[in-house]
């Protein structure tokens, strides 16, 4: 069975001013014709004021295997946090 | 990872990620669920599709063509949960075509009046949303947030069913016995959607251990059965089921034992419209074929167009 398409991942916007949110991907054989299907697929209720779409080929992930020690580095710096720091007693707004 | 670590981590209730390892029968039975559901997302276009062009007003044949496009819709969200492991939306159709792969029997029999739009919306859609609730726990995270999405957009499709069912229901005596023919064939198929009792599924022993599915075929039978008794009375209309009581001590309706030579039946082929179903399919993807072809020819076109 022929198949042309490749596999585009589709964010959206939800309102303006937002993030763009990864939602899923549409299949597509053109950057037009992936936008008109992602617009089908994810935005039939008016969830969107603007959507990406990328190539699922040209995404990079890390390995969630290896998660643990690919984020290490941030485990041992709770200095970053706010929540790390003694504050004397009866300061405000900071 | 080993069997037991991914064990550990569905039992304590992690999602599992297409990249993640996983046994290769849990990759197999999601593979035969996923694509069994999408297919009948797909598929149960085509019983309401008969309607679109009879339907009894502007407002009804709008809200049926929203209904039949969103069941597009969650087709395209379950292929694609499925395609995450590793197999391709062509070789699905392919299996749909060959027969390898089936969908819900629901879809093999035919609507014959105006009143089975409001028992497949409110019956089949009810039915197939106490599943998809319970589904949205899945251990597998793409399945899941495919279910979650679909969940949020189903729920227009049950209400616009009983809608239906109620104004026949509260309609002249023709639209009234209309109704009730329409609960009448409805039923039993209906809630033999949920498959075969806990103890002829010899499946189910690994979908509840690997928390593919949360709760098993009878539980989810009963809660459907549970919710929808209490819909028939406040619309009037009789459930063809002698034997429904409710049971104080369980808690839960008593209701007859269904028809499983039926259900197997049309499992296997032989109900009212597989035939029909399948062939439709087959005849609506060739006549799709010139537009992939020209879809494909005008993207050769724009890769030339760069190089050059």
């Amino acid at each position: 069975m022929e198949d042309s398409t490749e596999v585009w991942e589709v964010f959206i916007q939800s309102k303006n001013g937002l993030a763009h949110k990864h939602v899923g991907n549409v299949h597509a054989t053109d950057k037009e014709l992936a936008l008109q299907n992602a617009r089908d697929l994810y935005t039939r209720r008016n969830e969107g004021s603007c959507i990406w779409v990328v190539k699922s080929k040209y995404i990079v992930s890390s390995e969630s295997e290896d998660g643990e020690a690919f984020f290490d580095p941030s485990n041992d710096k709770m200095y970053r946090h706010p929540t790390f720091y003694n504050m004397p007693d009866g300061a405000k707004h900071i | 990872m080993s069997k037991e670590k991914f064990q550990e981590k569905i039992d304590a209730e992690k999602k599992i990620e297409p990249k993640d390892w996983m046994p290769e029968a849990y990759r197999k039975h999601l593979i035969r669920q996923i694509s069994q559901h999408a297919h009948s997302e797909i598929i149960g276009m085509q019983p309401e599709g008969n309607w679109i062009s009879r339907a009894p007003s502007l407002r009804a044949k709008m809200i049926l063509l929203a209904k039949v496009q969103d069941e597009a819709g969650h087709g395209l969200y379950l292929y694609s949960a499925c395609e995450t492991l590793g197999i391709s939306r062509q070789e699905l159709i392919q299996q749909l075509h060959e027969g390898k792969a089936k969908y819900s029997s629901i879809f093999n029999y035919p609507t014959l009046s105006w009143a089975d739009m409001g028992a497949v919306g409110w019956l089949v859609d009810g039915a197939a949303i106490v599943n998809q609730v319970s589904l949205q726990r899945t251990s597998y995270g793409p399945y899941s947030r495919g279910m979650v999405k679909i969940c949020k957009e189903e729920s227009f499709h049950q209400r616009q069913g009983y809608e239906i069912m109620s104004e026949m229901a509260n309609g002249t005596p023709e639209q009234k016995e209309m109704a009730q023919d329409a609960l009448n064939r409805f039923w039993w198929p209906s809630i033999m959607m949920f498959g075969p009792h806990d103890g002829d599924s010899p499946r189910t022993g690994n979908a509840m251990k690997w928390k593919i599915k949360r709760q098993t075929n009878d539980e989810l039978r009963q809660s459907f059965i549970d919710k929808t008794v209490h819909q028939a009375e406040i619309i009037g209309l009789t459930i063809p089921d002698p034997d429904l009581k409710w049971n104080e001590e369980r808690g839960h309706y008593d209701f007859g034992e269904m028809d499983w030579d039926e259900f197997w039946d049309v499992v296997n082929g032989n109900g009212p419209c597989n035939k029909q179903r399948l062939d439709h399919h087959k005849k609506a993807h060739d006549d799709g074929k010139w537009v992939r072809k020209a879809a494909k020819a005008y993207s050769d076109k724009q890769k030339n167009l760069v190089k050059n």
